[in-house]
């Protein structure tokens, strides 16, 4: 049985019908006029030979060619991309059905970070009274490791409303080189998660040591196909309207080799998008049209996820404001817009403006995480973790994180409202009324016993001190000693003689 | 055959079954006598009313009491052991008075005059019955000569008095001072509790105790009762 997310059922919708349909209209305009600047050859003979317009550039730095997509070419992909996807799980009880046309929202982590931020928990006296003590959280950040990015893996496992993993630091140990980066980030992860592994790719050369990793651990072949346990997530376009060179060889590569991919594009409004919503709307789909027809065009019916990451600037300092309103808006219009063309969306909330836990980021986090998880994304990149912007993952705020997408989910349970219920609540009503007491506290109990009433706050504090961090704290420790389920020694052994570069400090056999 | 009955009801407190119509905690007990039944049961058998109280209802209300505090059992489950044990006590009242138990003494509780918000007042009166007390609840909006008259006539030993609105709390002082007038005062010991009052308060009209909540005056009441030994 496949996880089973949490099904929206009433979608909230940011934009009219028509406004879809004039933003979609404005995005074919773009992919004609100006059309893309392509600095991938590769991809440039694949549109041209598909029928596009393409020119060569000169001069240039690098080999560059103008691409102008027709509107028949972008139809045509969006008739082949499948509806449907699927992303495959060590354990499958942890497969995702991802359905374009179903409101079925899994939540996810990620981004890479390069910080990991350390907590401590320091014990401070009072100065006035000495004997008086507090405990105080204190956070240190540092280059994130390989070993931070298993613990990570580790914890992620065990946080119930994480539907799927997106590694959330990029691993910086002295050891790790461009060329073992891959297999390392790719190992430490599926080896400490059951559930569905995403990455980026750091070295086009590692795919294939990659994929044969999967393939070994899930029997062939055929069997990675079935149960395609990794996916991949690639920002061919950079914004405004550029193909770059090497993530667009990595699309075609990925999409010749038929494994699930997110198609994504992270424009800012203010720098590299228009601010006004309607410029960054067009500009952002017609960015993610692009690399799916492209996708389509390298082999069509291969599994692509509509992505989107997109921000607004902050304005004194031209940095991603994740926190901002309009973000949320922007991540809502693109949940409609992939609607729209019925392909699963890559949507993303939860990455904050704040540096570090507390009550600014449980704001930021709040607004987006529910907004946009109303707006019924499939693949909800929600950012278990992620503080200040895209640069730090703090794995206590992950645990924070878990308990918010409980309450989440529990408020997107479908009303328990039919003529049968209602007869049984009148009733109830009658013999109250009819009591000295008139209390109906007698008949919580049943909906207590059934999991009918939401849990309270895991981490609320006895007393009037918020003990929110300290509690949360305590609970990642836990998940940290709960084991977890490595991948078995033969096939890590396998994994070791057949993929180069590993670590061995990896090997927890070893 | 009796330790069987006294288990059972033992067990039907602590899964809060009044009745053979209540679910329980799990469907275990489901359709089963519950502790009013088995109270009515054991009394033909010629049960002793004080080992139906000692070793069924107080015996299960302490294993109430314990899994509320280590957090297994919350306020419904609490309300519902109490409610039984309340409505069993009804049941074994004649009989107590002719043998030799004694119960934990009289409390009375009202809402005073010009109130008559009850959710508070109800649930202390439920917690306070199932811990034993013999409670009468003199209902909401009652006037202060009422309550004097009752504490003049029945003479509990304890007087709870509830308001939630800072313009009804007043009254409160004015009804420890009717008492104080009438001679009264060292004969009952009051206790207030409501959203409005704090133990400040309490302090201010010369009240014995505040109580926080049902549970706070469960253990207040006892409290007094370990001073009176």
């Amino acid at each position: 049985m496949p996880r089973e997310g949490v099904l929206v059922q009433s979608p909230y919708k940011r934009l009219s019908t028509e406004q879809v349909r004039q933003i979609h209209d404005a995005s074919v305009q773009l992919l004609r006029d100006p059309g893309l600047m392509c600095y991938n050859r590769r991809a440039a003979e694949i549109f041209h030979s598909n029928g596009a317009e393409v020119s060569s550039i000169t001069p240039s730095d690098s080999p560059c060619w103008h691409v102008r997509i027709p509107e028949k070419m972008v139809s045509q992909a969006l008739e082949s991309a499948p509806k449907t996807v699927k992303l495959g799980a060590r354990n499958k009880d942890n497969t995702l059905i991802l359905n374009g046309d179903e409101p079925r929202v899994f939540f996810v982590s990620g981004s890479e970070t390069n910080i990991w931020l350390d907590v401590d928990i320091e014990t401070y006296a009072k100065k006035s009274d000495p004997g008086t003590e507090i405990l105080v959280p204190e956070f240190r950040p540092r280059r994130g490791t390989l070993m931070d990015l298993c613990d990570s893996a580790h914890v992620c496992e065990h946080l119930e409303t994480l539907d799927a993993y997106i590694r959330t630091v990029n691993i910086q140990d002295k050891d790790i080189t461009p060329d073992n980066k891959d297999v390392n980030k790719f190992f430490a992860s599926l080896n400490n998660t059951t559930k569905h592994f995403m990455a980026g790719l750091t070295t086009l050369s590692q795919l294939d040591n990659v994929v044969n990793m999967a393939k070994l651990i899930v029997g062939g072949e055929q069997e990675l196909k079935d149960n395609p346990i990794i996916s991949f997530i690639t920002c061919l376009v950079k914004s405004p309207l550029q193909f770059v060179d090497d993530t667009t060889e990595t699309l075609i590569e990925i999409c010749l080799r038929g494994l699930p991919t997110v198609v994504s594009s992270s424009p800012q409004a203010g720098s590299t998008a228009p601010m006004k919503e309607d410029g960054i709307m067009a500009q952002i789909n017609a960015e993610v049209l692009a690399g799916i027809t492209l996708s389509q065009l390298v082999n069509p019916g291969t599994p692509v996820i509509y992505g989107s990451v997109p921000v607004r600037a902050r304005l004194d300092t031209l940095g991603d404001s994740y926190g901002a309103p309009e973000t949320s808006q922007f991540n809502v219009d693109c949940v409609q817009l992939a609607r729209f063309y019925r392909l699963p969306c890559y949507a993303t909330s939860g990455v904050c403006d704040a540096k570090t836990p507390g009550m600014q980021c449980s704001v930021e986090r709040l607004f987006s995480d529910i907004l946009v998880t109303l707006s019924g994304p499939q693949y909800l990149h929600c950012a278990y973790g992620l503080l200040d912007g895209n640069s730090t993952f703090c794995l206590l705020q992950a645990v924070l994180d878990d308990a918010h997408f409980e309450m989440l989910k529990f408020f997107l349970r479908p009303p328990r409202i039919d003529q049968s219920e209602i007869e049984k609540t009148l009733k109830q009503i009658r013999e109250v009324v009819a009591t000295p007491q008139k209390l109906y506290i007698r008949y919580i109990r049943p909906m207590m016993r059934s999991g009918q009433l939401s849990a309270p706050y895991p981490f609320e504090g006895d007393g009037e001190r918020d003990a929110a961090i300290l509690l949360a704290y305590n609970r990642m420790k836990e998940l940290l000693q709960k084991p977890v389920e490595h991948l078995d020694e033969a096939t890590t052994a396998r994994i070791f003689n057949e993929i180069p570069g590993i670590l061995p400090r990896l090997n927890v056999y070893a | 055959m009796s330790e069987d009955i006294i288990a059972l009801i033992k067990e039907n407190v602590i899964q809060g079954r009044k009745t053979a119509d209540d679910e329980g905690i799990d469907d275990t007990l489901s359709g089963t006598p519950g502790v009013e039944e088995l109270t009515r049961s054991a009394l033909e058998q010629n049960i002793p009313p004080d080992r139906l109280i000692t070793q069924g209802l107080t015996a299960g209300m302490q294993v109430v009491g314990e899994k509320f505090s280590t957090k297994e059992y919350f306020i419904p489950d609490m309300l519902a052991a109490a409610d039984a044990v309340g409505a069993a006590m009804d049941i074994l009242k004649p009989y107590l008075e002719t043998s030799n138990v004694e119960t934990k003494g009289k409390f009375a509780i009202a809402t005073v005059k010009g109130d008559i918000h009850d959710i508070g007042k109800n649930i202390v009166a439920i917690l306070l019955k199932g811990a034993g007390y013999e409670v009468t609840d003199l209902g909401v909006d009652v006037s202060t000569e009422k309550i004097v008259q009752y504490v003049k006539e029945q003479e509990p030993d304890y007087l709870g008095l509830s308001a939630l609105l800072t313009t009804t709390m007043v009254v409160m002082g004015e009804v420890i001072e009717a008492l104080k007038s009438n001679s009264l005062r060292d004969k009952v010991k009051v206790l207030i509790g409501g959203a409005a009052v704090s133990e400040q308060y309490a302090e201010e009209i010369g009240a014995d105790a505040y109580c926080i909540d049902g549970f706070h005056a469960i253990q207040v009441l006892d409290s007094f009762q370990g001073a009176k030994t």
